[in-house]
């Protein structure tokens, strides 16, 4: 094999598809990196059995070929090429990369012990690659990190004729997104619940495209699997099981009061106020007419307040949070105005956002966020 | 070191055993013991009159039927404990604000702290605890027992010496009079390792440790340990009396009559103990992030489990899920004799749970087993008459006692407080071969007569225990 390449071309969709690596791989030829060279293109692919990456590249082939490296120690060395078309050929079990005047001999892993990647699922519709990065950012914050609830740590994607809802929860927040995508058949319906963590990564990795196709779980053919194809990039993830919380019911039916405050001047008042808030004790907000007071700390310890212009309607009302949780929220809602809404102090609170304090909000998000109840 | 002999041990006179003679006028002379009635119980407390049969605590209940077959065997009450308990706390806190309760029956009082304190002298502080116990007598019926001293190491030394029924000053610079005759046991800190150790180098007296080298002591026992004996010894002991000593942690335990070696029954025994951790984490106001699950295996091992979560809770659903998974891969094989269960990294607050149930069942309700009780029928096929029949099985702490009627379809158990619709108010003395035998008394009454019942009455049924003295009636039992 044998082939020639654009340096910052073959380092990106290296990087892109080492970053799916195993850091300790089950067996050792899934710590490879495999390229095929065919007719115009480098096709680079990488799996852990988990989730699978593969991106293709326009290159001069000069022999077609097929070798499995070392990803780990490729990336590195395409990382730091000069910028310099880079060669690569193999001579017997050994791989030259050549570029400027650099060269590295790398071993070959053998290819033929390769596990076929997964056939990517059935396509089934798409989205412009920035909003799809930008609703999965809003959902996967609440997702759980913590293994002992595996399916807390998936962000469940609901499709329903061309509408998309995301949803996560680590129990203590729920964060609620839709948006339309173009579904390719009518009347589509489907479930999936992938892992946060890797859905996120994928999502901002194929912002670039500007547009992702999502591909479900069809009848037979990559069962238990989601893949995402865009920009000549392609993954597929294995999918989470176990039953993800009837989550709709969660969301309050009325609000006994609704509070609205400005984002900015709020963030940075919980940022301020929590400092004292070791460990993440509680915030508490007492929302009156015109005015919200945020306090923190208790007792012997340190103590801070500040208070902010808010306006209200409904009931006056004092609640307590988790500060992190509720930074977070408001980080996630990406407006300039947050309306949050009350039942009790004891009962979720429900958090959107709006451009300004007279637009109405929308429920295109939500963050639910259960409060802290305060002892004695 | 005080001047004055202001700090005050009161040690109420094998109390729980006590509060059972004064409810039940039969037993008045008697030998009574407290404790786990069952296989493997232990005994709580044995009345003076057992003890001369060399009962006590914490022995084998087993062993002290040998040594003193006629005594009565009781379960512990511990909400009538609780409530003379309260009562006599309440007395300590007339004194100064400065109580330091160390269970039910024992706490320190720092009088130069309370509203006697200015120009406090031993003479004034003496008379202050004359008229303490006194007052414990009349609105108790039961007897303490009060050291008093300028340190609380001399003071409950001296509470001891007074024992039973008395009272001990320790004028300051007495301490060594009062020590130096002691076994080295007496000192705090001093076990049997201790013990034996000294013993190896002649010193059987606490006076043997004063004449002791420190650095000798430092050798034998390193640095803290040898320093604080010598110092202890010499009768030195600057410690403050703290009002209120923040739990670590809150947690529950129960022994069981036979090994458990079924999972599902394991598992229904933590949920029940879940149930009462958390209803004693609520009651004491507070939340945990560390759920702990304590198993000893058939042979003793002991193992634990634990898990932090993100937040605190006070959540019976989140801490039973945790304790699930805790369990879930723990190998029961050979069977289990202990389970206990437990919340640390206690917090004030609580991070409510979107999937909990923690508002359906506030703190200040909980009081109740509300949160078993709404959660046990789907759960608990086998909750019913056990349960019925052990009111007080909730407020077991982690006296290591046995779980009454949990084996041996036990209905009524030994102590119990039962009410007949014709005969009244009695308790329980025995039962078995599907007979219940009641005595018909209450505190303050004379000994009354026993009936024996078919187990199975619809006439009897159990009640909460009776005030000692009935409210109004001070002097009623002095």
């Amino acid at each position: 094999m044998k082939f020639r390449v654009e340096r910052d071309v073959l380092a990106d969709a290296v990087a892109w598809t080492a970053r799916s690596l195993p850091a300790r791989p089950a067996v050792p030829v899934l710590a490879g990196l495999l390229l095929e060279a065919d007719g115009g293109t480098l096709t680079l692919s990488s799996f852990d059995y988990e989730v699978s990456a593969r991106v293709g590249i326009e290159a001069e082939v000069e022999d077609e070929g097929r070798i499995l490296v070392s990803g780990r120690l490729l990336a590195d060395i395409c990382r730091s090429l000069p910028n310099r078309p880079v060669e690569v050929s193999t001579d017997g079990a050994k791989v030259a990369v050549v570029c400027g005047s650099a060269r590295f001999t790398l071993p070959t892993l053998p290819v033929e012990d390769y596990p076929a990647l997964p056939e990517m699922p059935t396509a089934a519709g798409s989205v412009a690659g920035d909003v799809f990065a930008a609703a999965v950012a809003q959902v996967a914050i609440a997702a759980g990190r913590d293994d002992t609830l595996p399916m807390l740590t998936g962000v469940r994607i609901e499709i329903e004729g061309d509408t998309v809802t995301l949803a996560a929860t680590d129990r203590y927040r729920l964060a609620v997104r839709t948006f339309l995508w173009k579904p390719d058949q009518a009347g589509l319906s489907s479930i999936a619940l992938v892992p946060a963590k890797t859905l996120n990564d994928t999502a901002k990795a194929l912002t670039n495209g500007d547009s992702i196709q999502i591909a479900l779980a069809g009848d037979k053919l990559g069962e238990g699997m989601i893949g995402f194809e865009g920009a000549g990039r392609r993954t597929t993830t294995r999918l989470l099981e176990g039953e993800f919380p009837k989550y709709r019911a969660l969301f309050p039916d009325g609000a006994a009061s609704v509070a609205t405050v400005e984002t900015a001047p709020f963030v940075d008042a919980v940022k301020r106020v929590s400092l004292v808030a070791e460990r993440n004790t509680p915030v508490r907000l007492t929302f009156s007419d015109g005015r919200l007071v945020l306090e923190a700390g208790s007792g012997d310890e340190a103590q801070a307040s500040e208070a902010l212009d808010a306006s209200l309607t409904g009931d006056e009302i004092s609640i307590a949070f988790n500060p992190a949780f509720l930074l977070d929220g408001l980080s996630a809602i990406d407006s300039p105005v947050a309306q949050l809404s009350f039942t009790t102090s004891t009962k979720p609170a429900v958090m959107t956002g709006k451009p300004d304090m007279d637009a109405e909000a929308t429920d295109e998000y939500r963050y639910l966020i259960m409060p802290v109840r305060l002892s004695g | 070191m005080r001047k004055t002999s202001a700090i005050l041990h009161l040690d109420m006179d094998a109390f729980y055993a006590s509060v059972e003679q004064a409810a039940k006028p039969s037993l008045k002379g008697k030998p009574v013991i407290v404790g786990g009635v069952g296989g493997r119980g232990v005994v709580a407390t044995a009345s003076y009159e057992a003890r001369k049969f060399g009962v006590r605590s914490a022995m084998p209940t087993g062993e002290a039927r040998r040594r003193c077959p006629n005594a009565a065997f009781l379960i512990p009450r511990f909400s009538a404990y609780r409530e003379v308990s309260d009562q006599v706390m309440g007395l300590l806190s007339e004194l100064s604000p400065l109580v330091e309760p160390l269970s039910l029956d024992e706490a320190f009082v720092d009088l130069e702290a309370g509203p006697y304190g200015e120009g406090l002298d031993t003479e004034r502080a003496t008379e202050l605890a004359v008229e303490l116990r006194a007052e414990i007598h009349a609105r108790t019926g039961l007897t303490a027992s009060v050291g008093l001293a300028p340190s609380k190491l001399i003071a409950k030394i001296a509470s001891e010496a007074a024992k039973p029924d008395g009272l001990v000053v320790v004028p300051p610079g007495g301490e060594r009079a009062l020590l130096d005759p002691l076994p080295v046991r007496a000192l705090w800190g001093v076990g049997p390792a201790t013990a034996e150790t000294l013993r190896k180098v002649g010193i059987t007296t606490v006076a043997g440790i004063a004449a002791a080298d420190p650095d000798e002591l430092v050798r034998m026992f390193g640095q803290a340990h040898g320093r604080g004996l010598h110092a202890h010894a010499l009768g030195l002991d600057d410690r403050p009396v703290v009002a209120e000593r923040d739990a670590k942690s809150v947690s529950v335990e129960d022994t069981f009559e036979v090994d458990l070696v079924d999972r599902v029954r394991i598992t229904a025994e933590l949920d029940r103990l879940a149930a009462r951790c958390v209803e004693r984490l609520r009651g004491a106001g507070r939340s945990g992030r560390t759920v702990v699950v304590k198993m000893r295996r058939y042979d003793f091992s002991t193992l634990t489990r634990s898990e932090t979560l993100r937040a605190p809770t006070d959540d019976l659903a989140v801490v039973r899920e945790t304790v699930h998974r805790l369990v879930a891969q723990v190998d029961f094989t050979g069977g289990l004799r202990l389970l206990g269960v437990g919340v640390a990294s206690l917090a004030d607050f609580a991070q409510q749970d979107l999937f909990g149930t923690a508002d359906e069942a506030p703190a200040d309700e909980a009081g109740d087993q509300t949160g078993e009780a709404a959660d046990a029928p789907t759960e608990r096929p086998d909750s019913g008459d056990a349960d019925a029949a052990d009111p007080e099985a909730a407020a077991y702490g982690s006296v290591p006692v046995f779980h009454p009627g949990r084996f041996g379809n036990a209905r009524w158990l030994p102590g119990q407080d039962v009410e007949h619709t014709e005969f009244g108010p009695g308790w329980v003395q025995g039962s078995g071969v599907g007979r219940v035998t009641v005595r018909f008394e209450t505190p303050g009454s004379p000994p009354g007569r026993i009936r024996t019942f078919p187990e199975d009455t619809p006439d009897l049924k159990a009640t909460p225990p009776l005030p000692l003295v009935p409210p109004g009636n001070t002097e009623a039992t002095t």
